[in-house]
């Protein structure tokens, strides 16, 4: 249990995904202009990101792994290096069928979360998440609990700059700097300010 | 004698390939200003090294990606069209995984996840869906190979300055002479760290703007 609790604190602010990893930063830089767009999105991706991680360590633990075909009859085969493939596949799949899924059960959040859907499959916080369940050989509970957390992290993280990018507005940028330029350091003065988690231990 | 190289020079600035390698390279820079690919652009660029080799990965896997994207751009099915464009770029991408892993094992290792990621890497994609799909196979090619030399000049850029400041190297080899440190010159712990790559990378773009508008 307490394992389980120190990758989930963990995952979300000192390895936060997005601030110490840098993954899915484009579609953080696209859309953390206002705060409700960012929630819409930060919610699909850890609604996805809950759901592929546990998928993807399902496929990886029994049908890609060294040796995880011994239940076919084939203990060894190796077909990790097909994970690429199988694991963006298997998003594109749940993305989709998730999608069917909530437009057919739930209007009202479909409408909040559908337009945000179909971009999620190329963010690539959720590939790097699964990527890196395979490389810290996580046990099933903990993917579930790291595909969280991940996600929790990155929903904070753009929630965040939305917040900065409204006050900024009214600020008075050098001209050079305005846009891109001053996203990217907010973002590293917001990586420091998460940095100082590590400090803390559970 | 200067006719003579003059003459050649000016007949490679006015052909195509040159001018898409020279705007991918400055005005339309794939990383500083299309904004597309900044993951992997932050996450490498601690040594030069592995920037350097990350960089001529994704320009291989996007010059040939969009090579034979553009080779069956007829045949692809409108509305399946991002499936196939992405089974081509993993396919791609496994294969310079792999290669990574059986010759460079090393620099391998500390790319960890990232190479894999180049398969959502948003250079490739935007590649093939804005520019293989329409143009025939040789302009793709070159296309990607100017889009992949763009970001990897940004790369290469960013991780001279952070592998220089933060660990004083360059491709490992120490470059900052032994009497700066005897004389109390200490290494930017800041640019090893994840908020160095955000803050060089702002501080580069500024740069670059303000030079493009003058």
């Amino acid at each position: 249990m307490e394992n389980l609790m120190s990758i989930g604190i963990n995952s979300v602010f000192v390895g936060n995904i997005l601030l110490a990893y840098f993954l899915g930063m484009c579609s953080f830089l696209a859309l953390s202009k206002n705060i409700k767009t960012a929630t819409g999105l930060g919610v699909a991706v850890v609604f996805v990101l809950t759901i592929t991680t546990p998928a993807n360590w399902l496929i990886y633990r029994f049908l890609l792994a060294p040796g995880a075909l011994a239940w076919a009859g084939l203990p060894a085969t190796d077909l990790s290096f097909l994970k690429l493939v199988l694991f963006i596949a298997v998003i594109a799949a749940i993305v989709q069928a998730l999608e069917m899924v909530i437009d057919r059960y739930s209007p009202a959040l479909y409408s909040a979360l559908g337009v945000f859907l179909p971009l999620i499959t190329v963010n690539c916080a959720i590939l790097g998440t699964s990527l890196f369940m395979v490389e810290r050989d996580y046990v099933f509970p903990e993917s579930i609990v790291f595909g969280f957390g991940s996600g929790a992290g990155w929903c904070l993280a753009i929630v965040a700059m939305a917040a900065i990018q409204q006050k900024l507005r009214y600020a008075d940028i050098p001209e050079g700097l305005q846009g891109f330029g001053i996203n990217m350091i907010t973002t590293g003065l917001m990586a420091i300010g998460f940095m100082l988690f590590a400090g803390i231990s559970l | 004698m200067e006719q003579t190289w003059t003459k050649p020079l000016a007949a490679i600035k006015r052909s195509k390939s040159y001018k898409a390698i020279a705007a991918s390279l400055w005005e339309a820079n794939p990383i500083s200003k299309q904004i597309l690919g900044i993951c992997s652009a932050l996450a490498v660029t601690v040594q030069l090294k592995t920037a350097i080799v990350m960089s001529l990965a994704l320009t291989l896997v996007v010059a040939v990606s969009s090579f034979v994207i553009s080779c069956i751009r007829n045949l692809i099915p409108r509305n399946i069209r991002i499936i196939v464009e992405i089974s081509i770029i993993a396919t791609l991408v496994i294969i310079a995984d792999e290669l990574l892993k059986a010759f460079m094992y090393d620099v391998s290792k500390q790319l960890s996840v990232f190479v894999g990621l180049i398969i959502t890497n948003c250079i490739v994609l935007g590649r093939a869906e804005g520019y293989a799909l329409a143009n025939p196979p040789i302009p793709s090619f070159v296309d990607g190979l100017a889009n992949g030399i763009g970001y990897g000049s940004i790369l290469i850029g960013v991780a001279f300055i952070r592998e220089l400041l933060g660990s004083g190297k360059l491709l490992g080899i120490s470059v900052i002479p032994s009497a700066f440190y005897a004389a109390g010159y200490e290494n930017m712990g800041l640019m090893v760290l994840a908020p160095g790559a955000f803050i060089v990378i702002g501080l580069f773009v500024w740069l670059q703007h303000t030079l493009i508008r003058k």
